[in-house]
C-alpha cells in the first residue's frame, strides 16, 4: 500500500478498561498492519497491564480483548517491549504477562515469544529510533 | 515541513483540540504544510455541528472548520470511534439506519488507515492528548 516504510512505535501507557485508550489504540495497530511498515509495541505505566495474562471482565460488563494480543504476530508486529520499571513498581515478572508468538510465513522462522521485558535506557533509545510515535 | 496532527479528546473538556488548534495555525503561518487533521477517541466529538458553546467563548468546533477552510485543510474523523460516540454523516445514518446526521460539513467521516496514511506521509505526527 505504500513504498515508504517508517519505523512505528505504538507506545502504550493506560490500564485497559478504565479507559478506552488501550482498545482504540489496538484498533489502529490492527488496522496499519496493511501499511507493511516496520511496527514495534512499547507498553510503559498502566499500560504494561493490557499484557496481564488472565484477564477477566464478566464483572465489569465490557469486552474482554485481552486474547488479541496474543494474535499481534499475525498483524506485522515482530517487536514488543516492555518498560520493566514500570512492571517492577506494580509487582509484576514477565512471568504475569501473555506470551506472543511470531512467524514468518515465508521462511518459516518462528519466535515462540517477542515479548521481551527492557530497561529505562532501552526505552528512551526505542522512541529515538522510531520515525513515528503513536502514543495512546 | 509537512506535518500531521492527531487529536484524543474532546472539545472543551481537555486542552488537546485547543493546542492542536494553536500549533496548526501557527505551522500554517509559519509556511509549513498539514497534511491531515485526525480526530480520534473523545476527538471525534469536535466535528459535530450541534455544538453551542456560550457567546462569549470560543467556538470550537466552527473555529476547526474556518482553519480548514482557509488552507484547504482535511479535517478527517475516524469512523469506528465516531459510530461508538454517535457521530454520524449521510451515509453512516443510511448504513446504519439513523434517523439524524449531526457532522459539521467542514470535516469528513473515514477510516484508520487515514492516521496510518497520513504518519507514512508526513515527516512529523504530532498527538494531543492525556
Amino acid at each position: 500500500m505504500s513504498e515508504v516504510v517508517k519505523k512505528f512505535l505504538y507506545l502504550n501507557r493506560k490500564a485497559p478498561y478504565g479507559t478506552i485508550y488501550a482498545w482504540e489504540s489496538l484498533e489502529v495497530v490492527l488496522i496499519g498492519a496493511a501499511f507493511d511498515q516496520e511496527v514495534r509495541l512499547l507498553f510503559v505505566d498502566d499500560g504494561v497491564y493490557q499484557l496481564v495474562k488472565g484477564q477477566d471482565t464478566r464483572g465489569i460488563g465490557m469486552k474482554n480483548f485481552s486474547p488479541t494480543y496474543r494474535t499481534l504476530g499475525d498483524y506485522e508486529v515482530k517487536s514488543v517491549y516492555v518498560d520493566q520499571a514500570s512492571l517492577e513498581a506494580r509487582g509484576l515478572t514477565q512471568d504475569d504477562l501473555v506470551a506472543i508468538a511470531w512467524e514468518d510465513w515465508e521462511t518459516e522462522e518462528e519466535i515462540e515469544n517477542i515479548v521481551e521485558v527492557v530497561d529505562a535506557a532501552r526505552v528512551s533509545e526505542l522512541m529515538d529510533e522510531s520515525d513515528v510515535i503513536f502514543s495512546f | 515541513m509537512k506535518f500531521a496532527i492527531q487529536i484524543n479528546e474532546g472539545p472543551y473538556q481537555h486542552q488537546a483540540s485547543d493546542s492542536a488548534y494553536l500549533f496548526t495555525k501557527a505551522a500554517l503561518e509559519k509556511g509549513h504544510e498539514i497534511f491531515r487533521v485526525f480526530f480520534y477517541h473523545d476527538g471525534v466529538n469536535n466535528g459535530t455541528r450541534l455544538t453551542t458553546p456560550p457567546q462569549d467563548d470560543r467556538h470550537i468546533v466552527n473555529r476547526w472548520a474556518e482553519l480548514a477552510e482557509q488552507h484547504d485543510l482535511d479535517l478527517v474523523v475516524c469512523v469506528a470511534a465516531a459510530q461508538r460516540r454517535g457521530l454520524v454523516d449521510e451515509g453512516e445514518a443510511q448504513r446504519n439506519g439513523k434517523d439524524a446526521t449531526n457532522i459539521h460539513p467542514g470535516f469528513r467521516i473515514s477510516g484508520l488507515g487515514q492516521l496510518v496514511e497520513a504518519a507514512i506521509q508526513s515527516d512529523r505526527l504530532v498527538v494531543f492528548g492525556d
